[in-house]
């Protein structure tokens, strides 16, 4: 036995089972070709360690998705699988375990939810349905760990089953009847509070109101520990200890094009993590110490509305919306994301289904969705003049999103397939799971993505020391003069908001401009282009050929919107 | 017994499904989710201005969209 491969419905807590069987040493990745992800890991069985793999959810062996594509050729790598099923859902669970056991591959089931059937008033023979099926059944419930014993020593018992032979799809679903007829009885199902709590959170007259307090609380509790995170853990660090340790670098390398590369200019004879530039200073401060905090607390976050249970119901909530912008419900996930941080916003539009999904939503993101740190700026320069500046702003943007989703989903060329996903009980999450799943993704990001960052920081750098940068803001300040209705100088915030859109808004302030004109320059700032942490993500994600195409959008956009602005706002 | 489109059905009314339209990986799709012939369901809420359906299985629930449901016939239990 070398490696086991863990196949189940969605939703099935699979991936709790998982992690109570996995040690520390797991890793997500993506699967080549795609842009499905899947996590492996390795377990002990008896004195050996073998390799485990969470394949994707799938509802069947006849693949209907990309994802339930992976699945199926992942089963055949397979030397075991542990087939898990949702005791509470027997019924439909079973289609995908006959299918399985129709293959030659040894094969153990999971009964997990095992605890719910009781509360559900459902009523499972174990033993009779390992008769039936001839293969190990045991039943687990992964939340506290019940039954994950059993299952690992069990493993090796695992074997084909004699009595499954392949069969159409027809006389599955009658053999489905015929076990289920043997192995379970249903008593009446009262309705309880959690069903209560579901429905009202489904229906559109309360469910609304709930999502919004729920989206509310959630950016709320994103900030807090990305804020939190960042006082009192990265700064310190790059403060403290990292930075006199630079300072002696410095001073060993002397000046020249190396230091200026490493470690950039000094701010009043000192390093300045967002200003200097360098390398070593600003290329692994933006990353490490402004990025990685917020997609920590992003990423723990999403988890846990994932593993409740709510995303799907926040997904059926506003899918009239997103259906008309070319994507569907679930392209609420990317901009819930965006608006803390663009790069877990970019990340999580490959959860969206289809190439056309993905690059309406990533365009989308990249134009009219302000992330958390330049939305705070926005407060900070327009709240003086009032409460009305700030609303234009974010009014502009919304409709910016909403009319380039409309015309975007007219040209873009491919399918957008409506929704259909199934709605989970809402369950109480596992607290291991979640670590583990944020730590997971948080690991891909530190491999995946961060080299891309320092990159782009590498390049700005060196387009910044060769003076391409002045030159080009010389060149644009004409533009922002004629067409935007702003002073020159205000084409150096647009180059460095390249690099952070926050610093680039607070840049807009000594240029002692009208509130009007601060309301253009800020909507046009989060136009125009995303920061190059968005910028690098994105390029992989989308790829290089359709990121141009994206790109060339979002600085049309920019354009027009500017130059609409300006003639409404301001006048010709 | 006349059978109409999911899309039609009143709320929290339990109907039965009696077919199901559309290709044979259409007709896969709905089944292995749970959504059968035989099978009797009923409307847990609809989306205001033609949106999605979600449904409910006894137990399991599904999000479909219009034009989805428009595809699944049904007729009301007595």
């Amino acid at each position: 036995m070398k490696r086991i491969v863990l196949m189940g419905n969605p939703n099935v807590g699979k991936s709790v089972v998982f992690s109570r069987l996995t040690g520390a040493n797991v890793v997500t990745s993506n699967y080549p070709g795609t842009t499905v992800d899947f996590s492996k890991g390795k377990m002990r069985v008896g004195d050996k360690k073998v390799e485990i793999i969470d394949a994707p959810g799938t509802y069947s062996l006849e693949p209907s998705n990309k994802a339930e594509e992976v699945a199926v050729e992942m089963l055949a790598s397979a030397d075991v699988v542990i087939n898990v099923v949702d005791a509470t859902n027997l019924e439909r669970n079973l289609f995908l375990t006959l299918e399985l056991l129709e293959r030659d591959i040894p094969t153990i089931i999971a009964l997990n939810l095992w605890d719910e059937t009781h509360h559900l008033g459902i009523e499972i023979d174990k033993e009779k349905l390992q008769e039936e099926l001839d293969v190990p059944v045991v039943a687990t419930v992964a939340l506290s760990g019940e039954g994950i014993k059993e299952l690992v020593t069990s493993l090796e018992k695992a074997k084909v089953s004699k009595k499954i032979e392949p069969m159409s799809e027809k006389e599955r679903w009658i053999k489905i009847g015929e076990i289920i007829k043997k192995v379970e009885k249903v008593s009446h199902r009262h309705h309880t509070f959690r069903d209560k709590i579901a429905d009202m959170t489904i229906k559109p007259s309360t469910g609304i109101p709930i999502a919004i307090l729920i989206i509310f609380c959630a950016f709320w509790v994103v900030r807090f520990i990305g804020e939190n995170l960042i006082t009192y853990i990265f700064d310190p660090f790059f403060e403290e200890i990292y930075k006199p340790l630079l300072m002696h670098l410095n001073e060993w390398i002397g000046s020249g094009f190396i230091r200026d590369i490493l470690i950039g200019k000094l701010v009043d004879g000192n390093i300045d993590f967002m200003e200097s530039m360098g390398m070593l200073t600003t290329g692994l401060y933006v990353p490490f110490a402004a990025v990685l905090p917020y997609i920590m607390s992003f990423y723990f976050m999403l988890s846990i509305l994932e593993d409740s249970g709510y995303l799907p119901r926040l997904a059926t909530l506003v899918d009239n919306i997103f259906h008309k912008l070319g994507m569907h419900g679930h392209g609420i996930v990317p901009l819930f994301l965006g608006l803390g941080c663009n790069v877990p916003g970019a990340l999580a539009a490959r959860t969206l289904e289809t190439r056309k999904q993905r690059f309406i939503s990533s365009t989308l993101l990249a134009i009219a969705v302000p992330c958390m740190a330049q939305t705070a700026m926005i407060f900070g320069i327009l709240g003086p003049y009032g409460l009305y500046y700030i609303v234009l702003v974010f009014l502009t943007l919304a409709i910016v999103y909403v009319t380039a989703g409309i015309i975007l989903s007219k040209f873009v060329k491919g399918e957008s397939p409506e929704i259909f996903l199934e709605i989970p009980p809402y369950r109480m999450p596992s607290i291991k799971a979640i670590l583990k799943k944020t730590w997971m993704r948080i690991r891909w990001f530190l491999g995946d993505a961060i080299p891309w960052l320092i990159f782009g920081v590498f390049i700005v750098n060196i387009l910044y020391s060769i003076g391409f940068l002045d030159w080009l803001g010389s060149a644009l300040s004409p533009v922002m003069e004629k067409i935007f209705g702003l002073p020159g100088e205000a084409s150096l915030a647009l180059i460095i908001g390249f690099l952070r859109k926050d610093l680039a808004v607070g840049m807009l302030l000594p240029l002692k401009m009208k509130a009007m004109q601060l309301v253009i320059a800020a909507t046009i700032l989060t136009i125009y282009f995303p920061c190059v942490a968005t910028f690098a993500v994105l390029v992989k994600e989308l790829g290089i050929k359709d990121m141009l195409k994206a790109t060339m959008i979002m600085i049309a956009t920019a354009i027009m919107v500017g130059g609409t602005m300006k003639i409404l706002l301001i006048g010709l | 017994m006349e059978a109409i489109p999911l899309t039609m059905v009143p709320h929290a009314k339990e109907v039965r499904i009696v077919e199901i339209r559309g290709g044979h990986g259409f007709q896969r799709k709905m089944r292995v989710m749970g959504l059968r012939e035989g099978k009797i369901v009923k409307v847990v809420t609809k989306q205001p201005l033609h949106g999605p359906i979600t449904i409910d299985m006894g137990g399991s629930q599904v999000t479909v969209g219009m034009g989805m449901a428009k595809r699944i016939l049904v007729e009301v239990v007595k």
